[in-house]
């Protein structure tokens, strides 16, 4: 082989001029393949540029929903009834989590996540924008911070962030009348306007939180801002801001509300207190109650289940939901409906012989006292010592429909339309009503019953309480509301004027039930002595349970939860009534422990820290 | 005119005084090529600072090891010719012996092995196999009768693709293409028939399916794939090459202005002060940049080519040659993936991407132009 090619003698010239063809082919070939890459270039940096331009904005610039500051709920001395206070929560973004259900997983683990919240948060995400910060946990104690913290760097796309969350310094004080805000739910999520609540994650659920959520949400603002490929903000381009929600100042009192429930003291109850001048609600208390903290950031459901299940029914407004026979407080309302049709007069009396009957009926209609209190008695003796035979007398006189037409001026069995959620109107019966849900006419004796407050008739304590302060103000109904001024606007009440009355009329019936409180026979003379200020009103105890006719009724041999319950509805003072307040406990049998809840309520109104009486001025 | 005669009618600078000449002779320095070199470096120096976020010292890192390439391209020049002719083949066995050694005994990460650690000092032979293969491969030729006959091209072929293979297998895809370009374009050089180069692309295309089912990594398989729809995996193995797109696309014409290019500054761009760095270029200094880039490119190329035209020997002629091709392989192969028409085999811009290795090497292989350049040029007077 070696033989072969040693034949051929190399020639050096030759070969150079090899080179150069091979050079200068090799030169069109790097021009050729130069203009290759560059047409590549053109085709990328102008054909393309467009697109690529945009994407790289995308890549860089995000906007970023900003969610305003909810407004806060002051009381009427501006004390701060809900507030927001600063937390930290856990967030991720979907496009920088590599694998999601790794990284949940591995959270899970790391901080104990509930499933139900690795469910919540799979909902949320369906609504993301691209690159938004999803919450997956709120309110992280120190401990969990400190674990993601130490493991942020193997978590891309996981991040914390501070948020503001909702906090109710009063607690339970409060729970029902103010409400609570919680997640926004699947349900809300499909009637929200999701743009202006793109980085709002609780709602108000309830009471004034709910009522008011327009005004306390405020307005989202929006930021562009400049971003890494970890999704950290490096820069913000520019920023709307967004507008917060107004501050709601409330008729509520802090003191009052304290009164009532501390005065309850944990009994099944409501109290309302409302300004006879104005309306708005000083004091609307429901116990036993809960914490609205609670369920801000998701309740548990072991605390759930302990509120939902218990006996007591926490969970229920009873100011609002609770419909009770209003029972012996009506009594003034229907005395005036019989002034002021001339059933009666103020000198008309009624034999007691502590039963009343029916013409061709031989059903006895039993007086809670069972001697009767007087051989024949007046209207005005007949409320101050809450004579049920007198009433007997007048509704049966009256009959339904005017009584009907009466109370539901001042009313009765319609919602008050205050400015709180889910109240319900009570029940205020009439032969239409009747006609219409049980297809039977109305009996003669079942206008009796109404005449006492008891029977078919139920009342909210709001709508006692709107009833009182109409009674006090001599026919001016006001519509009860929380709310005294947002913003920097104050709101108007609205009134209604119920019927007619002779201001003579008033005056006995008012006269009758200061008489209530001071009489020597008042029903509420007991608990109220000692008051620095006078005081009317009338007091109440509602059957829980029908007495069979000819049984003896007996609270003794009864239930606890099957005694009466204790009722009193009164104003202050009682010559220029500042305060009406409606009072309600379940199964305290007595009327006295109602009436000593209202006066708590009043003192707390009226007398100075060293317990003297302020004078009357608002 | 006889082949000599244009040989040595083949101009460097027209009219440089003979004082002027005979410096840079001494110094066995390329006037031309140093200053298109120091052009380049500044280029890269500049646009790695952006690249790097600002990171002057990764920049002064990077001076360094310029300074170090620098001073090994001055001292490679000084050698002899011929004497790297009679020392290649010796080289050339030492050089394939270290890569049978990474095979064994090589330390690296990710999955590759490509370094060897002696003592206290790590390397990596590929990289010396670099320059090391035209020199062996035109040592070979050399003393061939040129045109090569069939026997002289499949033991030049031998030559190339041995150590490529070897270098293959570390698994480095990017640098056993450099290597064996280099062979094959000694061989180009030395006059291949057009019929065997015909030959060979036909081969290469019937190799590409073997390649594919049986020698290819998934890794480098995937790199194919995504190659040519990136979007199947945009946050996997697509998501460098749609960020570097992206990069060089939003740049335009004119592009967003030094240090103002967001891709990177913001860390979308993966690599971008090392393979990825011309998406930092194009995108802060647009197709401008771009083409200014590659009319660097190319002059440094067409000056290595006609340091080749005026070499000596046969030898200097296929080196010079080779390593200027090589260096065309550099810049093809990372602006065709980084730009998304080649797949990504991990190849840096030459002179620009940050790294120290390849930088030494490929400024030893200008160092043999320049020693090239020289020698020629001192046998002339």
């Amino acid at each position: 082989m070696w033989q072969q090619e040693r034949r051929y003698i190399k020639d050096p010239t030759a070969e150079a001029v090899l080179y150069q063809g091979r050079a200068v082919f090799a030169i069109a070939l790097i021009v050729i393949v130069f203009l290759v890459i560059f047409s590549r270039y053109v085709y990328l940096q102008i054909f393309q540029y467009q697109r690529f331009k945009t994407e790289s904005d995308n890549n860089r610039v995000h906007v970023q929903s900003l969610a305003p500051k909810r407004g806060l709920i002051y009381d009427r001395k501006g004390r701060l009834l809900a507030e927001n206070i600063s937390s930290q929560s856990l967030v991720l973004v979907r496009e920088r989590v590599p694998d999601l259900d790794e990284t949940l997983s591995r959270l899970q683990l790391l901080l104990a996540i509930d499933d139900d919240d690795i469910e919540d948060f799979r909902r949320r995400l369906k609504r993301q924008r691209p690159f938004e910060e999803v919450p997956l946990l709120f309110d992280l104690s120190e401990h969990q911070i400190a674990k993601v913290a130490v493991n942020i760097h193997t978590l891309p796309g996981v991040e914390l962030q501070a948020q503001l969350v909702r906090y109710y310094p009063y607690g339970e004080l409060f729970g029902h009348v103010i409400g609570y805000v919680g997640r926004i739910n699947e349900r809300e999520q499909k009637t929200l306007d999701l743009d202006n609540y793109a980085a709002t994650y609780s709602i108000g659920k309830l009471g004034v939180e709910k009522y008011y959520e327009s005004q306390l949400h405020g307005t989202v603002g929006y930021q562009n801002v400049e971003t890494d490929v970890r999704g950290r903000i490096l820069r913000v381009l520019d920023q709307t801001d967004p507008t917060p929600g107004k501050d709601l100042y409330l008729h509520l009192d802090v003191d009052m509300q304290r009164a009532g429930y501390e005065a309850l003291a944990g009994r099944r109850g409501s109290v309302v207190a409302m300004n006879v001048k104005n309306g708005g609600l000083h004091a609307v208390v429901s116990s036993p109650s809960y914490d609205g903290n609670l369920f801000v950031n998701g309740i548990s459901s072991k605390d759930y289940a302990a509120l939902r299940d218990s006996r007591d029914l926490p969970l229920f407004n009873r100011s609002l939901q609770g419909q009770y026979p209003p029972a012996s407080t009506v009594k003034p309302l229907i005395g005036m409906a019989g002034l002021h049709y001339g059933t009666v007069t103020p000198s008309t009396t009624v034999p007691d012989p502590g039963w009343y009957q029916l013409p061709n009926d031989t059903r006895f209609y039993r007086d809670w006292k069972r001697q009767g209190h007087a051989a024949r008695i007046s209207l005005a003796d007949a409320v101050i010592e809450s004579c049920d035979v007198y009433f007997y007398d007048l509704a049966y006189k009256l009959g339904i429909d005017k009584i009907h037409s009466f109370m539901d001026s001042f009313g009765f069995g319609r919602p008050t339309g205050v400015d709180l959620t889910s109240e319900r109107g009570g029940l205020m019966p009439s032969r239409e009503w009747k006609k219409r849900t049980q297809n039977l006419p109305w009996f003669p004796g079942e206008t009796l019953n109404i005449g006492i407050g008891q029977g078919y008739m139920l009342a909210t304590p709001m709508q006692l309480a709107a009833a009182t302060v109409a009674l006090a103000n001599k026919g001016q109904w006001i519509q009860p509301r929380a709310l005294n001024k947002l913003g920097d606007r104050e709101l108007l009440p609205i009134r209604r004027d119920t019927y007619d009355v002779a201001p003579a009329h008033w005056d006995l019936i008012h006269s009758a039930m200061l008489d209530v409180t001071q009489g020597a026979r008042g029903t509420a003379r007991a608990a109220a002595r000692g008051l620095s200020y006078d005081m009317s009103g009338k007091t109440g105890t509602a059957q829980v349970v029908g007495i069979a006719q000819g049984e003896e009724y007996d609270s003794e041999s009864l239930a606890l939860r099957k005694r009466d319950h204790a009722l009193f509805v009164g104003y202050a003072p009682s010559q220029n009534p500042q305060i009406a307040v409606a009072v309600v406990i379940e199964n305290a049998e007595h009327s006295s422990e109602a009436v000593k809840v209202a006066r708590a309520v009043m003192d707390a109104f009226f007398l100075d820290e060293n317990g003297e009486f302020k004078g009357v001025s608002q | 005119m006889s082949q000599d005669e244009f040989v040595r009618q083949m101009p460097i600078s027209n009219g440089a005084s003979s004082l002027r000449a005979s410096m840079w002779q001494r110094l066995h320095i390329d006037p031309a090529l140093l200053l298109l070199l120091l052009i380049l470096t500044a280029v890269g120096l500049m646009v790695l600072y952006s690249a790097s976020g600002q990171s002057l010292a990764t920049v002064k890192r990077q001076a360094v090891f310029f300074a170090i390439a620098y001073s090994a391209m001055f001292f490679v020049a000084q050698i002899n010719v011929d004497m790297m002719r009679r020392w290649s083949p010796f080289v050339y066995v030492v050089g394939l012996a270290l890569l049978v050694a990474v095979l064994i005994a090589g330390t690296g990460a990710k999955g590759a092995q490509r370094w060897l650690q002696i003592g206290g000092f790590r390397f990596q032979p590929a990289e010396i196999m670099k320059l090391i293969m035209p020199l062996a491969t035109a040592w070979f030729l050399a003393d061939r009768v040129l045109p090569p006959r069939l026997k002289d091209v499949a033991l030049s072929l031998a030559i190339a693709l041995i150590p490529a293979v070897l270098i293959f297998k570390q698994p480095d895809l990017g640098t056993a293409i450099l290597v064996s370009a280099a062979g094959l374009f000694c061989l180009f050089f030395a006059g291949l028939s057009w019929r065997y180069i015909a030959a060979v692309g036909g081969l290469f295309a019937t190799a590409v399916p073997i390649m594919w089912f049986f020698v290819m990594h998934e890794y480098q398989k995937r790199r194919v794939l995504t190659l040519f729809d990136p979007e199947s995996d945009r946050l996997g193995a697509g998501w460098n090459i749609i960020q570097s797109m992206t990069a060089i696309g939003s740049g335009g014409v004119e592009g967003k202005g030094y240090l103002q290019g967001s891709q990177s500054a913001l860390n979308f761009l993966p690599e971008s002060h090392t393979d990825f760095i011309i998406a930092v270029l194009a995108e802060e200094f647009g197709l401008l940049g771009v083409v200014g880039l590659l009319f660097l490119y190319l002059l440094i190329l067409v000056r290595g080519l006609v340091i080749g035209m005026s070499a000596q020997s046969t030898f200097a002629r296929l080196v010079a040659g080779a390593i200027s091709m090589t260096f065309f392989v550099y810049i093809v192969v990372n602006m065709g993936m980084v730009s998304g028409i080649l797949p990504v085999v991990g190849v840096p811009l030459p002179l620009v991407s940050q790294g120290g290795t390849s930088l030494v090497t490929l400024m030893m292989g200008f160092g043999i132009l320049m020693a090239i350049s020289t020698e020629q040029r001192r046998l002339s007077h």
